[in-house]
């Protein structure tokens, strides 16, 4: 197992940063309340910018520090703000509801991170990158992400489950390749904002048809 | 023979007395020194730092009270988890990074030394019967089922720099140059954090000053202890907290352990470390003033965070460190 998983080692600030995201991606599993939630995503979007700015300082790529702007403008500001006034509009104050409890949750992250990281270290000898040893963290983040969307019951935490999949998956286009084209990069953050919008507006849609945000009543939707 | 290969006879025994002695008497001062932070900090007036050895004198002189139906378990408990503390105490190197018996100072061995201590504190608890105790003696296990493995996974983190679990080989490996930054370090030492919590009978977990009969976990076992051996049980839980603490300074903070133990050096770095247990006391003296108690139903999620860091430190060191 050891020699699989051997991959050169990464400057250590890169490094801290992309663990630091990570442990972001736990707490966002972790957490119970709604509106901290939020403030984790928040959280995880400055990291993101700073694991960004960082990976763009060790390896001279000046493009990736327009990436870091767009992160902090998009996901540490306005979807944070757009969020937050949402659970405002719709009185959504109370506690997440999960499916799995949460020690369970953090142990199959455990075993989804040991998968991950096997998983990535071979595209990571695959890459040229500073940051190569990274890619495997951004592959868990992702997997730790898409299990918040499975355990969760709420719309609301299943939309902050697929922003932290989005944040994930950036994070490992930096690792892997110091990021996609500026124009996928931009087309992809506005594609995540007009989602944001349009799931807002779903979610008031679910609500005025179920007066729940609970998934399991769109099992029995009558289909006509 | 290979205990105190590098040492004579004579020197080996003095340099494991001193060591020993230093952990008995600070101890309590350290006790004392949080218990004084913690008045400070909650605007209370401070007891100073003597109190827990007035306390522990206080509690030799008093009139031993022995529970109807005690066992011999219960007489024999608290002179051997004391004991236990007190040969931990030789194996956590903190005047120098080789004490005499390094070729025993197993990171492992000590883990192993501290959960007998538990078991027996818990097999103790429970020898009576009584309700309080036997809860206790549950609690503290369900506590331990836990933080146990996330020490032995601090353990094998901080061991891969130096690919073994002997402390001194590992403190040499951190000794050889300044530690850097390393992600793998800061989760083990997170970790490690919540485990000393935990294992301590430190606040969120458990309140130590408490006698509420439903919230207490550690103080429920001690209950029907009264004088010389429930003063036993107190000097070795305060020197627990001690051993934890040096122990994480091996792994966290280890610069300025010196190498031989030479008197010069030996001043110094005592000096330094004094500096650092003042510091360490006074944070977790902050931490126990700014958290409230964990529900008790809460208290798995909290070690299996502790549980769950120390994991992720190990595998880190592997995609990061190589």
């Amino acid at each position: 197992m050891a020699a699989s998983f051997v991959s050169p080692p990464t400057s250590p600030l890169v490094g801290f940063l992309g663990s630091a995201l990570l442990l972001s991606s736990f707490a966002m599993l972790s957490m119970r309340r709604m509106a901290s939630l939020v403030r984790i995503f928040a959280l995880q979007g400055i990291l993101l910018t700073l694991s960004t700015l960082s990976v763009a300082l060790a390896a001279g790529e000046p493009h990736l520090f327009f990436s870091a702007l767009f992160t902090l403008a998009f996901k540490v500001l306005l979807l944070p703000i757009l969020l937050f006034r949402l659970l405002e509009r719709l009185h959504i104050r109370g506690e997440v509801e999960v499916l799995l409890n949460v020690p369970t949750t953090m142990v199959v992250g455990l075993f989804v991170v040991v998968f991950s990281f096997a998983l990535a270290a071979p595209i990571s000898e695959m890459a040229n990158t500073v940051s190569r040893g990274l890619i495997g963290v951004g592959l868990a983040a992702l997997l730790l992400s898409f299990l918040m969307m499975i355990t969760r019951r709420k719309a609301v935490t299943q939309v902050l489950g697929f922003l932290g999949m989005e944040n994930a998956l950036f994070f490992s286009a930096i690792n892997a390749t110091y990021g996609m084209p500026m124009v996928v990069e931009l087309g992809v953050a506005f594609d995540v904002l007009v989602g944001t919008f349009v799931f807002g507006i779903f979610f008031f849609q679910i609500r005025e048809t179920f007066e729940s945000f609970d998934l399991k009543h769109m099992d029995n939707t009558p289909t006509e | 023979m290979a205990l105190a290969s590098s040492f004579h006879g004579s020197l080996a025994i003095a340099i494991s007395l001193l060591q020993m002695a230093f952990v008995l008497f600070l101890a309590p001062l350290l006790y004392g020194w949080i218990g004084t932070v913690r008045a400070i900090l909650q605007n209370r007036s401070p007891a100073g730092i003597l109190q827990p050895w007035r306390n522990l004198v206080r509690l030799f002189r008093k009139e031993m009270i022995l529970p109807e139906g005690h066992s011999p378990l219960f007489l024999a408990v608290p002179p051997l988890f004391f004991s236990i503390m007190a040969v931990a105490a030789l194996l956590v190197p903190f005047l120098g990074t080789s004490p005499p018996l390094a070729p025993v100072a197993d990171a492992v061995t000590l883990v192993g030394l501290f959960s007998l201590a538990r078991f027996s504190m818990a097999m103790a608890a429970m020898d009576l019967g009584t309700p309080f105790g036997d809860m206790g003696g549950r609690r503290e296990m369900m506590v331990a089922f836990l933080t146990e493995p996330a020490t032995l996974m601090i353990l094998f983190t901080v061991s891969l720099w130096s690919g073994s679990t002997s402390i001194p080989s590992i403190l040499t490996s951190f000794s050889k140059g300044p530690l850097p930054f390393h992600p793998s370090l800061l989760i083990a030492a997170m970790a490690f954090i919540l485990v000393f919590l935990g294992e301590n009978a430190r606040l969120p977990i458990d309140n130590p000053s408490t006698h509420l009969e439903l919230t207490m976990i550690h103080e429920a076992m001690l209950l029907e202890y009264s004088g010389p051996l429930l003063a036993l049980m107190e000097w070795g839980s305060m020197q627990k907290l001690l051993l934890y603490l040096l122990l994480g300074i091996d792994f966290f903070a280890p610069a300025g352990i010196p190498r031989t133990f030479a008197l010069s050096g030996l001043l110094e770095g005592g000096i330094l470390l004094l500096g650092k247990l003042f510091i360490l006391g006074a944070l977790l003296a902050l931490i126990e003033s700014l958290f409230a108690k964990l529900r008790i139903f809460r208290v798995p999620e909290f070690t299996a965070l502790a549980y769950l860091l120390s994991t992720l430190g190990f595998l880190l060191h592997f995609v990061l460190e190589g």
